[in-house]
């Protein structure tokens, strides 16, 4: 069975450009950029290349960027590493309620250690307003954390106008564009961001690589000490391969971007008037302002985790927010922040395109998914409303546990 | 992460749908958990005059496991005596399914209890109605 992979926002495949590049750099120029020799030389002139890739791509300097292990690391010392420098200036940070888990868990770290952590919250679509921000910043407020866009439901954030009142109330702004670079436009100078954080693995790029882009004057403390590499912000012989592969990717993205997201917003938006053909169906997001390959819905009186496992017998990844996949079995917090309740989460399904995604990719789940949800809401004692029998029932099973 | 026996129930599964005018019905779980459960039976009565479930039928709404744990029990259940449905417990279903993952253990617990909620409003209609016959 040919297999169609729809869950782009969880990792993408390495562009053969990409290998093709990353290579060398396993076997034959593999030196230490540390080292003075010709060996180590080439390795570092290979990792300032990638640089300058980076950093072109969001319009930064190369002496910007940071490489990391991920994207995790990347928001880890962006949060941690800002909060620990900066605490005599105060220890309120606010944080939006859809962050990636990277950027909730660094702040729930520091929240623990003497840091206090208040929550911004998004409307219906997953946007955090201006006036939101506005109001929630303190005197001692030295970090406000916004995504650039939603992995879950794509939605991309006003950065430049967030960026703006946080910088007027002289408060720091980093970014998590994990899931949004080389797939839309960044452009770090426009947006105003302080602080914005990179994965190669969501652009084509191998995995185990990321990138910090720290803005000039932006002091942060390092997470990891030893050696002193990247300008003592993160010790560690770099990841040579993994670098000039994300330098590469960064470069194929900067020329491609553009049509790419032409092309896959046309494929999104025929996939999202299809699905939404299928009854008692919404559509969760933005209808327009979200990343180019993202579609998210969520379809009522039925379980996501079957519904996984269904289109994955018919050979098709994509991903829910269902509790039930997950391993602490709650549901998405970005779909409950933006007012699902906890039953509508259950239903939902991510479906994100990509580079390699075509329309017949598109046609074989819109072929499969109509099928299936009938199938399980066949099943489903829920027809019409989750209410349909509450009434004179006697729910048992009120102390049932998720142990 | 699912055994065999678990999936085939799962994707095939028994006396699923929704039973008009059932002798008892159990309703379990609660849709903001994830898992709801409803288990219609019938009873009748075997040569020997005994209680026994003679059909059963479920509706789920729920993971794999709940709707493998809910095919699984009316299997178990179908035929049994009240007394001998009863004692189903939820290790019997995970059993019988070849086994849960751990964090999915609560689904079996779930569909013995949904057995047993039908049990027990079958009990208590009967009740009900011996009361009414006799007032």
């Amino acid at each position: 069975m040919e297999r169609v992979y729809l869950d782009y926002a969880s990792t993408t495949p390495v562009d053969g450009r990409v290998v093709e590049a990353m290579l060398p750099y396993f076997t034959e120029r593999y030196g230490n950029p540390t080292s003075f020799y010709s060996f180590g030389q080439e390795a570092k002139q290979a990792v300032e290349e990638a640089r300058a890739k980076v950093a072109e791509l969001i319009n930064a300097s190369p002496e910007e960027i940071i490489f990391t292990s991920g994207g995790t690391e990347a928001c880890n010392l962006a949060i941690k590493g800002f909060a620990l420098k900066n605490k005599k200036r105060g220890k309120h940070i606010l944080v939006s309620k859809i962050e990636h888990f990277a950027v909730l868990e660094a702040c729930r770290w520091l929240a623990e250690r003497g840091f206090e952590v208040s929550y911004l919250d998004v409307d219906e679509y997953g946007f955090v307003s201006p006036e939101t921000l506005e109001g929630a910043i303190r005197e001692d407020t030295i970090l406000a954390i916004v995504n650039h866009a939603n992995n879950e439901i794509g939605t991309i954030e006003p950065i430049a106008e967030l960026a703006e009142v946080a910088q007027d109330r002289g408060v720091a702004f980093f970014s998590d564009a994990c899931i949004s670079n080389g797939s839309v436009e960044i452009d770090v100078a426009r947006l105003g961001v302080d602080l914005l954080a990179l994965s190669a693995h969501k652009m084509y790029g191998p995995k185990g690589v990321g990138a910090l882009y720290v803005a000039k004057g932006t002091r942060l403390e390092a997470l990891l000490h030893g050696g002193g590499q990247e300008r003592k912000l993160r010790s560690g012989t770099e990841n040579v391969p993994g670098i000039v592969g994300f330098g590469r990717a960064a470069e194929i993205a900067k020329k491609e971007m553009r049509s790419e997201a032409k092309r896959l917003r046309k494929l999104r938006d025929e996939l999202i008037r299809e699905v939404l053909r299928i009854p008692r169906t919404r559509l969760n997001g933005h209808p327009e302002k979200r990343l180019p390959g993202n579609a998210n819905f969520a379809f009522a009186f039925i379980e996501g985790e079957g519904l996984i496992l269904e289109l994955d017998f018919e050979g098709i990844s994509a991903s829910t927010g269902s509790a039930c996949s997950s391993p602490t079995l709650e549901p998405s917090h970005v779909l409950t922040a933006i007012g699902l309740s906890h039953a509508e989460a259950h239903g939902s399904l991510r479906v994100t395109l990509g580079r390699f995604s075509t329309r017949e990719d598109v046609k074989r789940l819109l072929e499969v998914l109509p099928r299936v949800v009938k199938r399980l809401r066949d099943i489903s004692p829920f027809k019409e409303s989750f209410e349909d029998y509450v009434e004179g029932t006697e729910w048992k099973g009120g102390e049932h546990r998720h142990v | 992460m699912y055994s065999k026996i678990l999936i085939d129930h799962f994707r095939n599964p028994r006396n699923m749908g929704r039973m008009e005018n059932p002798d008892g019905v159990g309703k379990v779980g609660n849709p903001a958990c994830g898992d709801v459960m409803y288990i219609y039976i019938k009873v009748g009565k075997n040569d020997r005059g005994e209680e026994i479930i003679e059909d059963i039928k479920f509706e789920t709404f729920g993971c794999a496991a709940a709707i493998g744990t809910s095919s699984m029990v009316t299997e178990l259940a179908k035929g049994k005596t009240l007394e001998e449905a009863e004692k189903i417990s939820k290790d019997d279903v995970a059993e019988a399914v070849g086994g849960l993952p751990p964090i999915k253990m609560h689904c079996s617990l779930l569909a013995s209890d949904g057995l047993k909620a039908a049990i027990a409003d079958y009990r208590k209609k009967k009740a009900g109605k011996g009361d009414a016959a006799e007032g």
